[in-house]
C-alpha cells in the first residue's frame, strides 16, 4: 500500500508495475454525485487488503470499476503494470451474493465450472483435469458432499463457499470479494477465513469489502478506508486507527462498532 | 384419423406442415429456454409485434417495384428488420431513459403494432398487388405451406441449434450471475444481441406458422415446462426443444384431421396441455408434489409436537395430532401413551435437549443451521459429537 502521492510520472509507472492491482484517479457517478471520487488504491502483492467504509461509501463501486464493469468517468486501472484487458485472467471475483437468481437451474458443480469458462472459451470440451479440479476446488471449501445439489437449496453460507471455490477455479494471481462474510455462518467465516489467508501464504493477492470493523485486524494485511474518497490507506498498523475511523465513518462510528449489520451495505 | 396424421399418411400438404411445425416447435424452444432463464420473456413479445409493420411496408415497397407483393422471402424480410428496430429501441429506451422494461417493451409493442394494423388496413384498400393473405401473419396459416417454406424452417432450426450450442457457456453465465460474466470478461450487451437474435430469427420464420400474436407462446411455454423436470440449464435446454417439437408435431397432425382446425392456435394449445401436466405432476416442483409434501411435513410437525408434550406430562388438544399418534401406535385411544410411545417421546425430548446444546455452542454453528424442529440430531453429527453434546446435558432423568 503507497500512502505517498507519487507525483513523478516514472516513480509511479515503477510502482505499478511491481503492484498486482493498482487504480488511479477514479471517478464513477450513477447520476450528478459520483459514487466513488477521484481514487487511488495500490495493491501490495502477497498482501490481504479490507476496503472498509460505512454504507453507500462506494466500496462495491469501486470494485467494479476496478473489474471494468462498470465505465468510470475518469481514472485507470493497470494489472501486474498491463492492462485489464490483457490480464484479466489473472484475477477472480466473487460478487456479493445478493447479486444472483438462487432458483436458477444450476448444480454446485456446475457453479464451479463456469470459473473456467474464460478459459474453456466458447467451443473448449470439458475435460477430466477440468472436473477433477472443479472437485478439488469445492474440497478446498468444505462443500465437496454438495456438489450434485441445486445452487438454491444451500445456505447462505454454503452458497458463500460455493462463490470462492469457483473463484479457486480460475486459478487467478489475484482474489477480489465484495462482502464475502455477509450473511454467512461462523464456521463458514472461518472456512473462508483461512482458505483466503492460505491463498496469501501462496503468494496470492486478496481484496475484500469487509463490513466488521471487529475483525479487521485478525483477517487483513491492509486497509483501504473509503467514503467516496479514499481517507486512509496502508498498513492495518499504521492506517486502522481511531481517528482515521472516525474521519470514514463520520459521527456514525459509535453505531458502526456497537453493531457491524448498520454498516454493511 | 388422427393416427393417421400422427403417422403422416394424411398427404403431403399436411406431412409438410407437421415436419414444419415440429422444427419451428424445436428452434423456439430451445431459442426461449435463455430468454425464459434471463427472465426477458415478454421482450419475445415485443419483437413478434414489431414485425407487423414491416411486413406492410415490405409488400408495398415489393408493389411499387411492380411485384405482386407476394414473395413471402420479402416479407420476411421486412419483418426481420421492423422487429430488429423494435428491440433497439426497446433497448434505448430502458438503457437511456428512467422507463423501466416492461414500460419500454408495452410501448414498442403497442405502437409498432398499431402502424402495423393501420398498414395492412390502408393496403386492403390500396387496390393493388394481391394483398390478400397479409392477415394471416397475424394467427399464421398453413394452408398454402410449400416445400420452399418447410425448407426455410429447417434452415433456421439447424442455425438456430448451431448457434446455441455454440454460445450455450456466456448465454448460461449472463443468465444466472450477470455481474460475474461481465468481471471475467464477457460482454453482457453483446451476449444479449445475440441471444435477441436467434429469438428475432425464430419468429421471423414462425409468423406463416403460428402468426406474430402467437409465437411468443412456441417460445416460452417449453421452457417453462421444462424446468418442472430438472434442476440443469443444459437439460432445460433440450427438454425445451423436445416439449416444442412435439407440441409442433402433434399440434399439426391433430390439426390437419379437421378443415376447420388452425394449425398455429391448436400446436399452441398441445403445448399448453403439456405445460399443465407438468406443472401438476412434476415429481420435484409440481403442485401435487408441493401439496403432499406439505401435508407430510405438517404430520411430522404434529407427530412431534404430540411426543414432546407426552414427553412432559402434558395434555394433547389437537385432535389430528391424537390421531396420528394413534394411528401410529404410540398412544391410546384414551391418551394414555403406549410403551413404543413412552420410549419415542423420551427419544424425541432427548433430541430436542441436545439441539439446546448445539444451538447455544458456536462450536457447532454450521450444524446448528439444519436444526428445523425435525432433523433428528444423529443425522448431522458424529457419534463421537453425540457423547461430548451428552457430557453437557445437566438433567440426567431425561437420558432415558
Ligand atoms: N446501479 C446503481 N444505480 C444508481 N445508483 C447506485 C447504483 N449502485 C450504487 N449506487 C449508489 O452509489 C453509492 C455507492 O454504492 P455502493 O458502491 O453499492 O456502496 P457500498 O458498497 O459501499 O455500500 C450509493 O449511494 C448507491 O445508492
Ligand atoms: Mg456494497
Amino acid at each position: 500500500m503507497n500512502l505517498t502521492l507519487v507525483t513523478d510520472r516514472d516513480t509511479d509507472q515503477a510502482v505499478r508495475a511491481a503492484s498486482p492491482l493498482a487504480v488511479r484517479g477514479m471517478t464513477v457517478s450513477y447520476g450528478q454525485t459520483p459514487a466513488i471520487f477521484s481514487v487511488d488504491m495500490t495493491l501490495r502483492a502477497g498482501a490481504m487488503t479490507a476496503i472498509v467504509g460505512p454504507n453507500g461509501a462506494g466500496k462495491s463501486t469501486l470494485l467494479k470499476a476496478a473489474l471494468g464493469v462498470i465505465t468510470p468517468l475518469a481514472g485507470s486501472v493497470t494489472v501486474f503494470g498491463g492492462t485489464m484487458a490483457d490480464m484479466r485472467d489473472r484475477i477472480a471475483y466473487v460478487p456479493q451474493r445478493a447479486s444472483v437468481d438462487w432458483d436458477f437451474p444450476v448444480r454446485v458443480i456446475d457453479v464451479v465450472m463456469m470459473g473456467m469458462y474464460r478459459q474453456l472459451g466458447l467451443l473448449g470440451r470439458v475435460r477430466g483435469r477440468h472436473r477433477a479440479l472443479a472437485r478439488d476446488c469445492l474440497d478446498r471449501v468444505g462443500m465437496a458432499d454438495f456438489a450434485h445439489r441445486q445452487i438454491g437449496q444451500l445456505s447462505g453460507g454454503q452458497q458463500q463457499r460455493v462463490f470462492l471455490a469457483r473463484a479457486l477455479a480460475q486459478e487467478a494471481d489475484i482474489y477480489v470479494l465484495d462482502e464475502p462474510f455477509a450473511g454467512v455462518d461462523a464456521a463458514t467465516e472461518k472456512a473462508i477465513v483461512a482458505v483466503l489467508q492460505g491463498l496469501r501464504d501462496a503468494g496470492k493477492t486478496v481484496l475484500a469489502v469487509h463490513h466488521d470493523l471487529a475483525t479487521v485486524p485478525d483477517y487483513f494485511d491492509d486497509v483501504v478506508l473509503l467514503n467516496t474518497q479514499v481517507v486512509a490507506a496502508g498498513p492495518v498498523a499504521d492506517t486502522f486507527t481511531e481517528d482515521n475511523l472516525n474521519a470514514a465513518y463520520g459521527g456514525r462510528l459509535t453505531t458502526a462498532r456497537a453493531d457491524p449489520e448498520s454498516v454493511a451495505g | 384419423m388422427l393416427a393417421d396424421a400422427l403417422l403422416l399418411q394424411l398427404g403431403y400438404n399436411a406431412t409438410l406442415v407437421a415436419i414444419g411445425a415440429c422444427l419451428l416447435g424445436i428452434a423456439s424452444g430451445v431459442a426461449g429456454t435463455f430468454l425464459f432463464l434471463r427472465k426477458r420473456a415478454l421482450v419475445s413479445d415485443a419483437i413478434s409485434h414489431a414485425t407487423l409493420p414491416g411486413v406492410g411496408l415490405a409488400f408495398v415497397i415489393m408493389v411499387a417495384m411492380g411485384g405482386e407483393g407476394r414473395s413471402l422471402l420479402g416479407l420476411l424480410l421486412g419483418a426481420g428488420v421492423s422487429a430488429a428496430i423494435g428491440l433497439l429501441c426497446v433497448q434505448w429506451l430502458t438503457r437511456r431513459t428512467r422507463l423501466g422494461e416492461d414500460a419500454a417493451i408495452g410501448a414498442v409493442l403497442s405502437v409498432f403494432f398499431g402502424f402495423g394494423v393501420v398498414m395492412l388496413t390502408v393496403i386492403q384498400t390500396m387496390n393493388a398487388g394481391r394483398q390478400a393473405g397479409l392477415e394471416s401473419f397475424l394467427l399464421g396459416s398453413t394452408a398454402g405451406m410449400l416445400r420452399g417454406d418447410a425448407i426455410l424452417l429447417a434452415a433456421s432450426a439447424a442455425a438456430v441449434l448451431a448457434l446455441v450450442l455454440i454460445l450455450r457457456r456466456p448465454l448460461a453465465l449472463a443468465a444466472f450471475d450477470p455481474g460475474y460474466a461481465e468481471a471475467t470478461g464477457w460482454s453482457l450487451p453483446r451476449i444479449d444481441l445475440a441471444m435477441m437474435g436467434i429469438v428475432l430469427v425464430v419468429t421471423v420464420v414462425g409468423l406463416k406458422v403460428v402468426g406474430l400474436i402467437l409465437i411468443v407462446a412456441l417460445l416460452i411455454v417449453p421452457a417453462v415446462t421444462a424446468r418442472f423436470w430438472t434442476e440443469r440449464a443444459d437439460h432445460v435446454v433440450i427438454i425445451a426443444g423436445i416439449v416444442g417439437g412435439l407440441s409442433g408435431f402433434v399440434g399439426a397432425a391433430v390439426s390437419a384431421t379437421a378443415p376447420a382446425l388452425p394449425t398455429g392456435p391448436i400446436v399452441v394449445l398441445v403445448g399448453f396441455g403439456i405445460f399443465l401436466f407438468s406443472l401438476l405432476f412434476s415429481p420435484r416442483r409440481g403442485v401435487l408434489a408441493s401439496v403432499l409434501t406439505h401435508l407430510r411435513y405438517q404430520r411430522r410437525v404434529h407427530v412431534r409436537q404430540g411426543l414432546l408434550a407426552l414427553a412432559q406430562g402434558q395434555p394433547i388438544y389437537e385432535t389430528l395430532t391424537q390421531r396420528l399418534l394413534t394411528r401410529a401406535g404410540l398412544i391410546l385411544p384414551d391418551g394414555v401413551p403406549t410403551a413404543e410411545g413412552q420410549a419415542a417421546a423420551s427419544k424425541a425430548l432427548l433430541d430436542e435437549t441436545r439441539w439446546a446444546i448445539v444451538r447455544g455452542d458456536q462450536a457447532y454453528a454450521l450444524a446448528a443451521t439444519r436444526y428445523d424442529g425435525l432433523t433428528p440430531i444423529e443425522t448431522v453429527l458424529t457419534p463421537d459429537q453425540l457423547i461430548e453434546i451428552d457430557t453437557k446435558i445437566s438433567a440426567p432423568e431425561v437420558v432415558a
